[in-house]
């Protein structure tokens, strides 16, 4: 009993955002060491498992295919055609690999929000939907300049075809929401959403020791409480599946709209 | 004791979520541009050929069935038309046999009416002849008989002149004669 309300003194309530920042790993404890921590420790692990699996289930590939290797297949299919093909048309075969690369990188980095005893994601971390924010946008500017050449490029996308006298108006407006605002929109809706999740797991499950702190009797608000972060974590998962597509669907479709003719 | 806290939150709130951290930015790329490069050199393009692979191994075999049912149709119509020739052959042959044993049978049966009347027509030949031989023979006796009996009756002096003057042959000539227009 004593033991167990020293451990009930020591929870932090509120969470806050350095909750997100964990010590360092490797110099064991230190803060404000990035190099080698929870985090960087989850995104290499992720890019491992992934290519092992990949490697491991493609390693002697048959036209009949084995358990593991239908289900890699069944992943790029997927993006392959549900994605690629369905944003982008026929041409959008030659995207499938990356956007399923970044899918596959997404989902997993996603899932280790709601995976017990590790529950945080790196995506939390804005630096990586940053990073892949700026490729995807990197990609579709480059795509489009390769497809149209770079005037008619940026003629096509800037000017819609409209009345002159509107132009003026328009022409900021198509640049701020092509240019400007994708890539942050991009990169802050995978972050926040993993943040929000985290935060949200946080709060309940904290939120249920810290009542069952102030007072024996609230025991009953601290079983609800953890009751909703399990029903939470099924929620995550929705989130974390839902955003992994989202963005790629994104990135897709902003190829596409670079490849298109006509606005 | 929320007064202390969100003082606390304050003095340790140094971080702003929104900032990327440089380090992990570095980290991120290096390992999804590590991963990118795995699975985009090694992977996804044996898959893509795995997938034409199995289409083609798909199409092939429809396509080669399709060719087997084609040629085993030709072959049924083939033999079909090969079984009617057949057929027509031979009920021509059959024809032609029916029609050689008639031309056969009507040979024979000529041969034989013709064969049959050559040995009627030499039986009646001999038959005249003998007839004739005997009629010669007849004649002969019966004038020698005709003489004797004569001589006999008139004396023996007389033969020798009956014999002389061809009595005889005239007297059978007149019988004969006349056997041939009263006797008939």
């Amino acid at each position: 009993m004593a033991v167990q309300s020293m451990v009930l003194a020591d929870v932090p309530f509120p969470p806050s955002v350095e909750d997100f920042y964990l010590p360092s790993i490797l110099p064991w404890g230190e803060h404000d060491n990035y190099w080698f921590t929870k985090i960087t420790a989850l995104v290499w692990l992720s890019a491992a498992l992934i290519i092992i699996f990949f490697l491991v289930a493609y390693r002697k590939p048959q036209l009949v295919p084995s358990k593991r290797q239908w289900l890699a297949e069944s992943l790029y299919g997927f993006v392959r055609n549900n994605i690629a093909i369905e944003m982008i048309g026929p041409a959008g075969v030659r995207f499938a690999p990356y956007l399923t690369t970044l899918f596959t990188f997404i989902l997993l980095n996603n899932f280790w929000g709601i995976v017990p005893l590790i529950q945080i994601s790196p995506n939390s971390h804005i630096a990586f939907p940053a990073f892949l924010a700026v490729i995807s946008y990197v990609m579709f500017i480059w795509v489009g300049i390769r497809h149209h050449g770079f005037v008619k490029y940026f003629k096509n996308s800037l000017i819609p075809p409209a009345p002159w006298f509107i132009l003026p108006l328009l022409i900021p407006i198509e640049f701020f929401s092509n240019f400007l605002v994708r890539p942050f929109s991009l990169a802050v809706r995978l972050f926040a959403n993993m943040f929000a999740g985290h935060m949200l797991l946080l709060v309940f499950t904290l939120g249920g020791f810290a009542m069952l702190n102030a007072n024996a009797w609230f025991l009953p608000f601290s079983i609800v409480s953890w009751a909703m972060t399990i029903a939470l974590t099924f929620l995550e998962f929705l989130v974390i599946c839902l955003q992994a597509y989202v963005f790629t669907v994104l990135t897709a479709s902003y190829v596409q709209g670079a490849l298109a003719d006509e606005h | 004791m929320i007064n202390t806290l969100l003082a606390e939150a304050a003095t340790t709130e140094k971080h702003n979520p929104i900032i990327p951290i440089w380090q992990e930015i570095l980290v991120g790329g290096l390992a999804f541009v590590l991963l990118c490069w795995v699975l985009m050199k090694f992977v996804f393009p044996q898959m893509e050929k795995t997938f034409a692979a199995r289409v083609d191994a798909i199409e092939g075999g429809i396509k080669r069935a399709e060719a087997a049912q084609a040629e085993a149709n030709q072959l049924l119509e083939q033999y079909r038309t090969q079984l009617a020739e057949a057929r027509t052959e031979a009920a021509r042959i059959r024809d032609e046999a029916r029609a050689d044993a008639e031309g056969i049978r009507q040979d024979v049966l000529a041969k034989a009416r013709e064969e049959s009347d050559r040995i009627i027509a030499a039986g009646r030949e001999q038959l005249n002849a003998q007839r004739e031989s005997i009629v010669r023979d007849l004649r002969s006796e019966v004038g020698e008989l005709a003489v004797e009996l004569a001589s006999r009756i008139v004396g023996e002096s007389l033969a020798d002149e009956a014999r002389n003057r061809g009595t005889v042959e005239r007297f059978i000539a007149e019988l004969d004669s006349a056997g041939s227009t009263g006797g008939r």
